[in-house]
């Protein structure tokens, strides 16, 4: 199913072809903000609204700043530090902002299901989702994605559009720590997956979600070997209170375990790719020194996610809904 | 055109089909070079000509035509691709064309454009090309050249040079490449 | 009031046969062919199935505490229109139902309604797991089922002593059980899905470790306990296990467990989500399953009423549970096939058994259910359609609440007519 004229609410499922269709587009919007004036007027009069009910400051910023750049009007809804706390109705709130007449609202919520939920109260307003729970975050999955392809597509002297997922083939990622709480695993592994790459997934048995049946990755049984073995290494973010002898009995511990640290770089290819979603907690998933190194593209994927938010509100709104 | 797109006008029933052939390759080369002439003869010179070619049908038209311009005046003149895809004013009202690579990068304050596209229909691409080109800064002027007029304006907008003026029915299609030009029905891309 | 049923098929607890019946001052003065319509309001139950009404011994009816949800009125309504002469109010009310004026009040609320209400009292303070509640003053005014559900007793110790201090009694403890250690905060079944939809899991062993827990202290002390809503396989099989043993212990499932599945939490609608949570659809199946073999004892609604403000929360926000009453019958019936006999087992004389409302029981203040249909007995009746057809809706409930997950549902069997007492509460479909 294409995104376009439709909401993105996950990547689960989406087929090779749709998420191809959205790094192509993004590519093209990549061009644009390399530009001195960096807006194309294609969603001009168009409102979209960005409902943040868990505070991320960068990835708000990252949508704004891609509605704006496709010349949409935003309004912007800090519901996190506003009167909607927790408990107040998702139905009550998303009925007061449509009052406002939206084309679009990009949805940040603490529960899994809330963007899936939203759509269903307003099914003339495309949704998108920014992050719902622990489920899924389809635009940091598209943004890695898009990300690897235009490193290998420069590596390879290839033009990443018309590279389709001829880079991925083959290609060996792995994702390493908070699996089972982490949305934006789930959505790297059904991109990497859908674009035909190998995925291996680190962590600790309490990291790992209860079951991976179905899940199109193998488990890493030895970290060291896990990491020679990546082309990819996508860290993600390990919560503080995950270290407190509820899932693993001390962040130190995890560190010395599953921490990249400056000891296990030499293990990786030299080539090898290091991620990581942001915002890190420097020391613990990944060393200080290991964050700053030239494999590292953290700062490539933030500045990735603008032209990949375009694509996506470009694609989904610019459609015609099919009813 | 994607994948996706292909499969799209098929399932609309939108591909093209040719009906008839217009011109020959040979036609074509001779309507580039008489173009080639007359944008030097209008521009007395090159020096500030930049050559732009609106994706994607007149990329290749505007790097033919640069060439001829540069092997007949000895300098180089620049040319760059431009998609307008982002400024029409038809947005949502057709299945999404996927966009393709804008080339052009330097500032056209005080530059000569010569606009070059395949097709001069109903004029509303080209007006999507001027909306764009002024965020490229201020040129001198912008001169519009086609390879194929083939009339039924919807905006006061005339081609400053034209390699063949084609009346066509308004159901009819027209595809024009430097390979030649054919009239036909559907969507010629 | 004198009432005949004319034309249906009386449904006993092993035979069905064509009779007619004659209520007059509430009891069943006659049964037979052709009987005398004089005098009478005549019920026309022809091509339906006329047995004892229903019991429900799971019936949350929010009063007091959370009035918006659902009264004792709104929910008694409910009940006779699903068909039910009898409910077991749960005592997990605010404050919870734990002390003599509380119970007393319900009890009084109750008897203002159209149906029997009786209460399940709570086994601990507060349902706190604590400190045991006055079981005995609260067996006095007629409680026989004790309970904290919405949660278990999650002590061992204090569960032991329950039992120990309600076996003498004659009372029966019915348990929740969920180890809440172990679903910690869970939202639907662990395992596969909600692996894939990021929502936390509340493992079915969560479930299975405490009714192997309560089994062993069932043999352990000699009391009885009732298995509240089973939801998997495996904890059925345990209990059926502990009845061939001959321990005293009785179990029932909840329509949602046999007729959804864990699969419907994909939609991220929190109308489907109750605890326990809905199962793979391999428990389901084997629920289904086992509703003909005797294995279960009695099919209890759960009937869990929540406000809309509360159930169009985000999945893992909102409240566990889901409205049963008016919509049970028909899916019990549509699960069971043409089976009357097990059809009336598992909605009227099993769980009035277990609630201790039939005519042998000691019954304070309330009539007699889940009997047989024959003279002298109280005229708590029920005359089911098993073949009509219709389709759930939320807009059409007589519940406060509209938190069905039947919406749009198609559904075969309907409820023609409710008598309670000898009244006519529900005729040809409508509240009287
Ligand atoms: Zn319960």
């Amino acid at each position: 199913m294409s995104i376009r004229g439709a909401n993105l609410l996950t990547l689960d499922g989406m087929s090779r072809e749709a998420i191809l269709d959205v790094l192509d587009t993004a590519e093209s919007f990549f061009e644009v903000n390399q530009r001195t004036i960096k807006k194309v007027p294609v969603l001009k009069g168009r409102v979209v609204a960005s409902l943040f009910f868990e505070e991320s400051t960068r990835t708000r910023l990252s949508f704004e700043t891609a509605a704006k750049r496709l010349g949409a009007d935003v309004v912007s809804l800090a519901v996190a530090s506003s009167s909607v706390k927790k408990g107040e109705s998702l139905r009550d709130t998303i009925s007061t902002i449509d009052a406002l007449g939206l084309d679009a609202v990009v949805l940040r919520h603490r529960s899994s299901g809330a963007a899936l939920q939203v759509s269903r109260y307003v099914p003339h307003v495309r949704v998108v989702n920014a992050g719902d729970g622990q489920h899924q975050h389809p635009t940091q999955g598209l943004l890695d994605a898009f990300t690897v392809r235009q490193i290998l597509a420069e590596r390879h002297g290839v033009v990443a559009s018309v590279s389709g997922s001829s880079l991925f083939e083959g290609l060996r990622v792995l994702i390493v720590g908070d699996i089972r709480h982490s949305r934006v695993a789930r959505s790297d592994i059904a991109a990497y997956s859908a674009l035909g790459a190998e995925v291996k997934v680190a962590a600790p048995g309490t990291l790992l979600p209860p079951s991976l049946e179905g899940w199109p990755v193998t488990v890493s049984s030895d970290f060291e070997e896990a990491l020679a073995w990546a082309d990819v290494v996508g860290l993600l973010r390990l919560q503080h209170e995950r270290g407190t002898g509820s899932y693993v009995p001390s962040l130190s511990e995890f560190t010395s375990t599953f921490g990249l640290t400056a000891t296990r770089v030499p293990l990786l290819k030299p080539d090898a790719i290091v991620m990581h979603p942001g915002p890190m907690n420097r020391g613990v998933e990944i060393d200080s020194d290991v964050a700053d190194l030239p494999q590292s593209v953290i700062t490539r994927q933030v500045a990735n996610g603008v032209p990949v938010r375009m694509a996506v509100l470009y694609l989904s709104l610019a459609e015609k809904k099919e009813l | 055109m994607t994948h996706h797109e292909e499969r799209q006008d098929r399932q609309r029933g939108l591909a093209f089909v040719v009906k008839s052939q217009l011109l020959t390759a040979e036609d074509v080369s001779r309507a580039m070079k008489r173009m080639a002439h007359e944008v030097i003869e209008r521009n007395q010179g090159l020096d500030n000509v930049t050559v732009v070619g609106i994706q994607r049908g007149g990329v290749a038209i505007a790097e033919q035509l640069a060439t001829l311009l540069g092997g007949i005046g000895q300098v180089a003149v620049p040319v760059a691709a431009l998609d307008v895809t982002y400024y029409r004013d038809d947005i949502g009202e057709h299945p999404l064309k996927g966009a393709s690579m804008t080339t052009l990068r330097d500032d056209l304050t005080n530059r000569t454009v010569v606009l070059v596209d395949d097709v001069l229909f109903t004029g509303r691409t080209i007006r999507a090309a001027f909306a764009a080109l002024a965020d490229w800064g201020r040129p001198t002027a912008v001169q519009l050249a086609v390879l194929v007029d083939r009339g039924h304006r919807e905006l006061p907008i005339r081609p400053d040079f034209v390699g063949k003026n084609l009346p066509t029915a308004l159901s009819e299609s027209v595809r024009a490449t430097l390979d030649g030009v054919w009239l036909g029905s559907g969507v010629a891309r | 009031m004198n009432l005949v049923i004319r034309g249906g098929t009386i449904v006993g607890p092993d035979t069905v046969f064509r009779a007619d019946i004659r209520i007059e001052s509430g009891v069943i003065v006659a049964v037979g062919e052709a009987l005398s319509t004089a005098n009478a309001t005549i019920i026309d139950a022809s091509g339906c199935w006329v047995g004892p009404a229903f019991v429900d011994i799971h019936t949350h009816l929010r009063e007091p505490g959370r009035e918006a949800a659902e009264t004792i009125a709104s929910g008694a309504l409910a009940a006779a229109m699903g068909g039910f002469s009898a409910v077991v109010a749960m005592p997990n009310t605010e404050p919870a139902l734990d002390n003599v004026p509380l119970v007393s009040y319900v009890l009084a609320q109750g008897a203002k309604t159209a149906i029997d209400v009786a209460v399940a009292g709570a086994i601990t303070l507060g349902r706190k797991g604590e400190s045991l509640a006055p079981l005995a003053e609260l067996a006095a005014l007629g409680v026989r089922l004790f309970t904290d559900d919405g949660t278990g007793v999650q002590n061992p110790l204090v569960m032991r002593r329950a039992l120990e201090y309600a076996a003498p009694l004659g009372l029966r403890l019915a348990q929740h059980c969920e180890d809440e250690q172990l679903a910690n905060g869970g939202v639907m079944n662990e395992g596969v899905l909600s692996a894939q939809l990021g929502l936390a899991g509340r493992s079915a062993v969560a479930e299975e470790l405490m009714v192997q827990r309560d089994i062993a202290l069932v043999r352990l002390t000699g009391g009885r306990v009732h298995f509240l809503h089973l939801s998997t396989a495996t904890s059925l099989a345990m209990v059926t296990a502990a009845r061939l043993e001959g321990l005293d212990v009785t179990c029932e499932v909840a329509p949602h467990h046999f007729v959804l599945s864990e699969e419907a939490c994909r939609t991220f609608d929190p109308q489907f989500k109750v605890h326990p949570p809905l199962r793979p659809e391999a428990d389901r199946a084997a629920l289904h399953a086992a509703l003909s073999t005797g294995a279960i004892d009695a099919v209890a609604t759960d009937h869990a009423p929540h406000t809309p403000e509360l159930k169009d929360l985000a999945f893992d926000e909102a409240p566990a549970g889901m409205l049963g009453l008016e919509h049970v019958a028909a899916l019990t019936n549509e699960a069971l096939g043409a089976n009357p006999v097990a059809f009336f087992n598992l909605l009227s004389r099993g769980p009035a058994r277990i609630a201790q409302l039939r005519a042998s029981d000691a019954r304070v203040g309330l009539s007699a259910h889940g009997g047989v249909i024959m003279v002298g007995e109280d005229a708590n009746v029920v005359v089911f359609d098993p073949s009509q057809t219709w389709v759930g809706d939320r807009n059409a409930l007589h519940s406060k609440a509209t938190n069905t997950p039947y919406h749009g549902r198609p559904l075969v069997g309907r409820v023609r007519s409710t008598i309670v007492k000898g009244r006519l509460v529900v005729h040809e479909g409508v509240l009287q």
